[in-house]
């Protein structure tokens, strides 16, 4: 019951605060966000699954519960942690809890309404992670939607009306073409699978016949094909992979500070994630068969996105290009198919879920203090606010993947796993190319920091700078020393927990 | 211990429920003429509905209808044939009293400083009553009387705002193109019994055989049948009246009329066709499905609603619309029919027209607050009220993505298993459709969440009051329409068991 009670507690928390006056907001929404943060770090200590949920491992925190049955096929509450999803759940817990207070200073008005959707998106984003029925999972996915949307329309920059509608339609149509997918495979499963349990799905098209029956006049093998695609489109879009990803830097650039930091830690892992649990995990003879043009995809976003980046001069479109281009890493990691290859893929999705969170926070500070997110309107930033510059150059580090911090081992893991890929032909070719957008990676963001952190102070504001207060500082440094932790101890801490869920799905749900 | 055991009439209580409400409404307003005590007034009729309610709920609970089950449980027939009681009828009292329940508690504020209050709230009790018969009615001529119960009182409703002119004109229009149906649907029932002799729908059944060479003539009575049905439902050709009624009319009675009359509209639709119409023996003798025609009229009515609901730049006109197209998915109950999965298909219209219940009726109530606080008509209008509002504006987002089929809301359950049953029933067209005007319908639910949401408002607004019954009526059906994503188990249930029993 641990998992319904973190979706619960946040569930209550968003109404309470909904309900509750302005001013006092943000405190209890703190405080009610600190129980799933707290609740969900004692449930990783006291992790005990092992395994694949898909394919036939121990679930932690397992629970199921008749729901609706349609006809033959039910639909089941059925939630349940491996070692994938734990670590997400964190990260989400921990990030919502920080992107609160984080959003102490920027958000000054209908403060209980922005509260209580980050409330409302934490136990969705949850649910997203815990559930293994499709319909489950597919309501928190869903449900994600609207109260992102409402916070880039609502409390969002000058182009937020534009920004939020892009985001809404392109995210809501990508569902509909992978809720179709899915829905067809299940039908296209035949009789043994008759309800839309995701361990039931994967494990008749993993060890069972797959595809048996003809849907709408459309062959086995081809539906089978066509639902990889399907869902493959409808995740990238999430991700984002170019040329899907449009949306992103407009989101981004609208959004507030700490619905930037959900979007880009926690929202574009929605993504990943649902890819590899539907693509990867379900579909090994597809991922063979289609392993290049993704590859190709994934080195396509790390280059082009990094390169969008370096052309940017707004430090809000410099991060989120960057994460185009990091999630680039993660597809490129997924696609190689080996423990470090998909291991260091999930790795990296946490890992970059706290580095983008820190720099789009870190980013709010100095938008703040100065009101403009101009790299040409700004330098020599370190006089003036040594706390909040210290962290944005520590941050740019961990983007770049210096050792010792958490982005380094991801990164390095998914190249060592790509490079070494059997699945992928001309393996250490992508990779090598991949490689190159660390250049690119450092290149911006040195030259950034360079223009705006140092050199001779000159703003052209009219606005006083100081220092940032406490309540902004904090959260950076709780996610830094995350990062530093992480990027330490990666075995200990995480990544073995990562492979026992990892390994079963390239050996075909074998041990 | 031995369950109370209570004469077989009482089995129609929750409608005559609703009728004891009107009366006693009106003995009270004999003795206090010109009452305007709301209280009184407006809890008498809430009080009403929920023991209507309460007990269609408790015969659910308690099995009546249930077939297989004896003791006075199982269906309940009634004079001979002419009223019955099964699960099909209690699923859709217990809609009915739902959304009387709901406008009764939004009419408190809504109807303050009116005149003619006793007799508002007893019209809405005797149409109310009205439309529970109808979900009981088992005879042609019983399915009229209940037509026209429920039909007279609504044009009443429609036009009682008597000094402003949209609501006269409303209700002159409701009753012209009503009474022409109510004609032709009554020449549809003398075409009927003249080909087989018979009224009472299972006779009629029964008789087919013996229409054999009146084919043309039951066809002709079957066609003008379903006319005065797609006028009660407001499907396309019939539905020209609705927009205009529901735009005229005080916001509670559209709300009513859009939800609760179309529900009443559609159980007696499914109970004459799946009753007195079964499908092959009516095919034998007039030569062509009757699915067909709702096939056709699932598909143009749901296109036509909706592109319609696109263009609107009035809200109440926007929804009327909608619910135009919504009458188009429940219609697909009733095209399936035709193969497989029969019940499935039909169990999911009656969902549908559940959920529907919530959802819609909020949207009106919310639509019928924003007349109290009167801040105009059009989506411009309604630009950040959300500003003043939060928690009507969030229950509001909750209708309208409802209502689109947005995923984690009831409307996308009822939507989903339509589509299921569609393509189960082999309707790929039907279900394709279904679909893209879900898709198309996004727009404009959404383009309304955004002017709440999202705009700021265009001029500055005085502080907006909070009326109680209005606000508790609407939360309570926002909650509702949420709540009903984990209570979905055993409605779908009982809705497919309702559809199972009536489908041949």
């Amino acid at each position: 019951m641990m998992i319904e009670a973190l979706i619960a507690v946040a569930l209550t928390g968003a109404l309470v605060t909904f309900l509750a006056p302005n001013r006092v907001a943000g405190k209890l929404a703190f405080a009610v966000s600190l129980v799933p943060a707290a609740l969900s770090l004692w449930m990783f200590t006291a992790f005990d699954g092992s395994g694949n949920a898909l394919l036939g491992g121990d679930l932690a925190f397992e629970s199921r519960a008749e729901w609706i049955s349609l006809g033959e096929y039910a639909i089941t509450w059925f939630v349940g942690l491996d070692g994938i999803s734990m670590p997400l759940v964190v990260l989400t817990t921990v990030l919502v809890t920080l992107a609160i207070v984080s959003s102490w200073t920027p958000i000054d008005e209908r403060e209980s309404q922005f509260y209580g959707l980050l409330l409302f998106i934490e136990a969705n984003l949850i649910g997203v992670f815990a559930a293994l029925d499709f319909f489950l999972w597919f309501v928190f996915w869903e449900a994600v939607l609207i109260p992102m949307y409402l916070m880039i329309g609502v409390w969002g920059g000058p182009r937020r009306k534009y920004a939020a509608i892009k985001f809404f339609v392109y995210t809501n149509v990508a569902s509909l073409v992978m809720f179709g997918a899915v829905i067809a495979l299940v039908f296209g499963l035949g009789d043994p699978v008759t309800s839309f349990g995701l361990p039931e799905i994967a494990d008749a098209m993993v060890n069972g016949d797959g595809v048996q029956r003809t849907v709408l006049g459309i062959a086995p093998g081809t539906l089978a094909s066509l639902a990889f695609v399907a869902m493959f489109l409808g995740f990238a879009v999430k991700v984002p992979v170019v040329p899907f990803h449009t949306w992103l830097p407009d989101a981004h650039v609208e959004a507030p500070t700490p619905a930037s930091v959900l979007l880009a830690g926690v929202l574009l892992k929605m993504g990943t994630y649902a890819m590899l649990r539907f693509n990867f995990t379900m579909f090994p003879e597809q991922v063979e068969a289609y392993a290049i043009p993704i590859a190709a995809v994934a080195v396509i976003s790390v280059i082009y996105g990094a390169m969008l980046a370096l052309a940017q001069t707004d430090l809000k479109r410099i991060v989120a290009y960057s994460s185009v281009s990091s999630m680039g890493y993660v597809i490129l990691g997924l696609v190689a198919y080996t423990t470090f290859g998909v291991g260091g893929a999930t790795f990296q999705m946490v890992s970059h879920g706290l580095i983008s969170g820190l720099m789009f926070m870190a980013v709010g500070v100095v938008y703040n203090a100065t009101h403009t997110r101009m790299v040409t309107d700004m330098s020599g930033l370190a006089d003036r606010m040594p706390v909040a510059i210290g962290i944005l150059v520590a941050g740019s580090f961990a983007y770049m993947g210096l050792p010792l911090m958490s982005g380094f081992y991801g990164e390095f893991t998914i190249f060592f796993g790509a490079f070494q890929s059997e699945l992928l032909a001309y393996a250490p070719a992508f990779t090598a190319l991949a490689m190159f957008g660390i250049v690119i990676v450092a290149g911006y963001l040195l030259f950034a920091l360079q223009r705006t952190a140092f050199g001779p102070y000159r703003l052209e504001t009219d606005y006083e700078i100081g220092r940032a207060p406490l309540h902004d500082v904090a959260p950076m440094i709780v996610l830094l020393a995350l990062i530093v932790a992480l990027g330490v101890a990666p075995d200990d801490l995480l990544f073995e927990m990562i492979t026992d869920a990892v390994d079963p799905i390239l050996n075909g749900g074998e041990f | 211990m031995e369950p109370i055991q209570l004469p077989e009439w009482t089995a129609l209580a929750p409608a005559l429920l609703f009728a004891l409400t009107a009366l006693a409404l009106f003995v009270y307003d004999s003795i206090e003429p010109r009452s305007t005590n709301r209280t009184v007034l407006a809890g008498t009729a809430t009080v009403g509905s929920l023991a209507s309610l309460t007990v269609a709920v408790w015969f659910v609970l308690a099995g009546v209808g249930t077939p297989g089950v004896d003791g006075g449980n199982g269906v309940v027939d009634l004079f001979g044939g002419q009223f019955v009681v099964d699960q099909l009828t209690l699923f859709f009292s217990i809609v009915v009293a739902v959304v009387a329940t709901l406008v009764s508690i939004a009419s408190y504020d809504y109807m303050e400083g009116h005149a003619y209050q006793a007799e508002y709230y007893s019209l809405v009790m005797l149409a109310a009553t009205g439309m529970t018969t109808m979900a009981a009615a088992n005879s042609l001529v019983t399915v009229f009387i209940a037509l026209e119960l429920s039909s007279l009182p609504s044009y009443a409703l429609v036009s009682i705002l008597k000094t402003n002119r949209g609501s006269v004109e409303a209700g002159l229009k409701y009753f012209l193109i009503g009474a022409l149906s109510s004609a032709v649907f009554v020449y549809g029932v003398s075409l009927v019994y003249g080909a087989t002799g018979h009224l009472q729908l299972e006779a009629i059944a029964n008789n087919l055989g013996g229409a054999a060479e009146f084919g043309g003539l039951l066809g002709l009575g079957i066609v003008m049948l379903l006319g005065g049905f797609a006028f009660k439902t407001a499907s396309v050709p019939f539905h020209f009246w609705a927009p205009e009624a529901y735009e005229g009319a005080p916001a509670p009675i559209s709300a009513f009329l859009s939800s609760a009359s179309k529900a009443a509209g559609f159980v007696i639709t499914i109970r004459v066709f799946t009753t007195a119409f079964p499908l092959e023996e009516a095919t034998a003798v007039i030569g062509i499905d009757w699915t067909l025609a709702f096939v056709v009229l699932a598909l143009v009515t749901m296109t036509l609603g909706n592109f319609a609901a696109a263009t609107q730049e009035n809200v109440k006109r926007m929804l009327a619309y909608s619910s135009v197209g919504h009458a188009g998915y429940a219609l697909i109950g009733l095209a399936g029919l035709g193969a497989g999965a029969n019940d499935l298909v039909l169990g999911a219209a009656m969902m549908h027209l559940l959920v529907y219940g919530f959802m819609n009726t909020g949207a009106f109530l919310f639509v019928g607050l924003a007349e109290h606080w009167g801040v105009g008509r059009t989506f411009a209008d309604y630009n950040g009220l959300s500003k003043q509002a939060p928690i009507a504006c969030a229950a509001m987002a909750v209708f309208l993505f409802s209502l689109a089929g947005v995923p984690p809301l009831g409307g996308f359950w009822s939507k989903y298993f339509l589509y299921v049953g569609a393509i189960e029933a082999g309707l790929l067209v039907v279900a394709a459709a279904l679909v893209v005007n879900s898709a198309l319908s996004l727009y404009y639910y959404s383009r309304l969440v955004k002017a709440l949401w999202i705009e700021d408002p265009v001029a500055g607004r005085d502080s907006l009051s909070q009326p109680t019954g209005l606000y508790a009526a609407i939360v309570v059906a926002a909650v509702v329409t949420v709540a009903l994503l984990p209570g979905f188990g055993p409605v779908a249930e009982f809705a497919i068991d309702a559809a199972a029993a009536v489908v041949p």
